[in-house]
């Protein structure tokens, strides 16, 4: 047994207080933490590859198509696909009924990697700009609706009282009415087209978020540390943006990727139905809209554009269900 | 302790809240009350007494239904200006209860205790910002280097003391403390309650300690009112309400507080208030003595004067 020398020891000052324990000096990054739990969630990593993907060939995939979106080449009529090199393997190789169509008809150094439809237009180019104008109008509807949904629901759920049971009638009696019913109505009045489609999706697709946000807003703005914030002299501007916006983003992150895909789907939707975009104008809808009247015929005019639009959709889910997992606050710890 | 300044003065302050058509809960209702200079004054009751309500009614998160409120000498009740809004911000502050709730969990200790600079303008140089931050700070006990730091990477005790700094940074004269211990152990609570005592011999702080610790109100307190239904029934020195209580409701409470000594406690009795012969809504307050009061009936008075508890107490 070591022997204790006096010398060995030191005698503490006492302080007033107890010495603060130390806490690790890392900060806490909010948007990296959430990277991290998304990382591990392996689907919703390839999807947003899959998504990235997907934008970078609808941002160039027209430019290496050879061909302009409206261009029509009656020679080329429904020519089936076919990419160089792949047709060596026996699929994409230009053959209907076992013929291949490319050679039958002389157009030997001619390649249509997705086929080409009944007025002879590329399917490759006319699809990249199909998504190029799924994203456009998913990008613009979802954005008009953050700003709306968002603002209503802070408001509503933050005033209270008289302001929120006008405000929610209000919700009530516009998703009282069917959606279809208001777009027909809308398309009818404002002409098919971009515009058209893009208001008709702002009209309805808000309620989700502002009712997401409101019951967000209900359960924070009882907490103490906006009472504190009030006793400090904030205003309910000040308090709405700095206290309550910030503990609600990621489910407004959340929320805002999964009306993404919706607002894809019904954009086609509505092509789909006759009410979206006009020819020679492309979307995803549209053009699984004119291929399907000769898919059992030319399949492939219907194929590649619902390839795109499943792809697309079931990314769009698969990231946002990941980014709920990852900001879901009763994750942390993991 | 007390100079005999009037700091703050409540008359028949009531508060109701509407739960429908045909209910509502009076939650504060017709409490008048005096809070002296640099004393400590608290508000003891069961819960759902209506303390917290009366807290936060004086402090204007809650508009108050009736009464009047005066602070230093100007009226707080009713309808409020800009400038007497400003006037309670700067002057009268709030502690809360929870600590985990209190602090907002997107915020640095920085930004949080700076807020009340922040939106009263108060500072508009950063460092001067910064500086007045770790001031406060160290006044509280915590370091420097905790300001870039968010609330979860605290304890408890330490969350607290953000949110006196938070309170201090205005530099109040008067301090509404909201049950700040119940959510801390017991050890913290020390802590925490000594703190408050440090400042409030440091800075001349008055306080208005709200809590159910009876023991913890005995040790820190100057005066007690005690609560029971949104009425004040029994208010004095910590010495009136703990050695000479007169309301059958205050004797009740105190016989609910443990002994340390084993043998006492095995013998300590326990009286069950049984309020059905009393209504509180048509009794007054009567004086005692300069300082202790009680809320009671003439009928009632002269029965618990001749010692007789036998309606109210089982």
């Amino acid at each position: 047994m070591t022997e204790h020398k006096k010398e060995l020891f030191k005698r503490l000052e006492p302080k007033e207080y107890v010495t603060q324990e130390l806490i690790s000096n890392e900060e806490p990054k909010f948007f990296r933490d959430a990277y991290r739990r998304f990382k591990k969630n392996k689907g919703a990593h390839i999807a947003l590859f899959m998504i990235i993907g997907i934008l970078f060939l609808a941002a160039f995939g027209p430019l290496i198509g050879g061909h302009v979106y409206n261009e029509v080449i009656t020679q080329h009529i429904n020519l089936p696909p076919r990419v160089p090199f792949i047709e060596n393997l026996g699929i994409l190789n230009g053959m209907r009924d076992n013929v291949n169509i490319y050679l039958q008809k002389g157009f030997n150094d001619v390649y249509y990697w997705f086929g080409a439809d009944g007025l002879g237009r590329d399917l490759w180019v006319r699809v990249w700009m199909g998504t190029r104008i799924s994203f456009l109008v998913a990008f613009v509807a979802v954005l008009i609706d953050v700003i709306i949904g968002i603002s209503y629901g802070l408001i509503s759920g933050y005033y209270g009282g008289k302001v929120d049971m006008v405000m929610q009638r209000f919700v009530e009696i516009i998703s009282g009415i069917p959606n279809l019913v208001v777009v027909i109505l809308l398309v009818l009045v404002l002409k098919p087209g971009l515009q058209s489609i893009i208001f008709a999706l702002m009209i309805t697709g808000w309620i989700s978020m502002s009712r997401v946000v409101r019951s967000q807003v209900l359960k924070l703005k009882e907490l103490e540390f906006v009472l504190a914030a009030r006793t400090l002299g904030a205003s309910s501007f000040v308090i709405i943006l700095k206290e309550i916006l910030p503990n609600i983003i990621g489910q407004i992150i959340v929320m805002t990727m999964f009306s993404i895909p919706s607002a894809i789907f019904y954009e086609s939707f509505l092509a789909f139905v006759g009410l979206g975009l006009q020819p020679p104008l492309a979307s995803l809808g549209v053009l699984i809209s004119t291929g399907y009247q000769s898919l059992l015929i030319y399949p492939h005019m219907v194929i590649f554009p619902v390839l795109v639009l499943s792809l697309l959709m079931l990314s769009f889910n698969l990231v946002a269900d990941g980014l709920r997992d990852a900001f879901d606050p009763k994750m942390k710890g993991f | 302790m007390s100079t005999n300044n009037v700091i703050l003065e409540v008359k028949n302050l009531k508060q109701f809240f509407r739960v429908d058509r045909k209910t509502t809960t009076r939650a504060v209702d017709d409490v008048s009350f005096k809070i002296f200079e640099g004393e400590t004054f608290s508000v003891v009751g069961e819960s759902g007494s209506g303390k917290s309500t009366l807290g936060r009614t004086l402090i204007r998160i809650y508009d108050g239904v009736a009464g009047e409120v005066e602070f230093m000498g100007k009226k707080i009740s009713g309808k409020l200006d800009k400038e007497t809004k400003h006037f309670i911000t700067t002057n009268m502050q709030m502690i809360f209860q929870d600590p985990m709730a209190s602090l907002n969990p997107r915020k640095k200790v920085l930004d949080t205790v700076a807020f009340g600079l922040d939106v009263n303008k108060l500072v508009s140089d950063p460092v001067e910002r910064k500086n007045k931050v770790i001031e406060v700070l160290k006044s509280v006990g915590l370091s420097e280097d905790h300001i870039n730091r968010f609330p979860h990477q605290f304890s408890g005790g330490q969350r607290q003391r953000i949110g006196v700094a938070r309170a201090l940074v205005l530099k109040p004269k008067f301090i509404i403390a909201d049950e700040i211990i119940s959510a801390l152990d017991v050890s913290i609570q020390a802590q925490v309650i000594n703190l408050m005592k440090k400042l409030q011999r440091e800075l001349g702080l008055t306080y208005l300690f709200i809590a159910h610790d009876l023991s913890m109100v005995r040790y820190i307190s100057d005066r007690v009112a005690v609560m029971h239904l949104g009425h004040i029934v029994e208010m004095g020195t910590v010495d009136d309400v703990y050695n000479h209580p007169m309301h059958p409701y205050t004797k009740s409470l105190l016989s609910a507080i443990p002994h340390p000594d084993p043998d006492s406690e095995k013998k300590r009795k326990r009286f069950v208030y049984d309020m059905s012969t009393i209504i509180y809504n048509d009794s007054h307050m009567v004086q005692l003595s300069d300082t202790h009061s009680i809320l009671t009936t003439d009928k009632d008075f002269e029965l618990w004067s001749k010692g007789d508890y036998s309606l109210s107490l089982k």
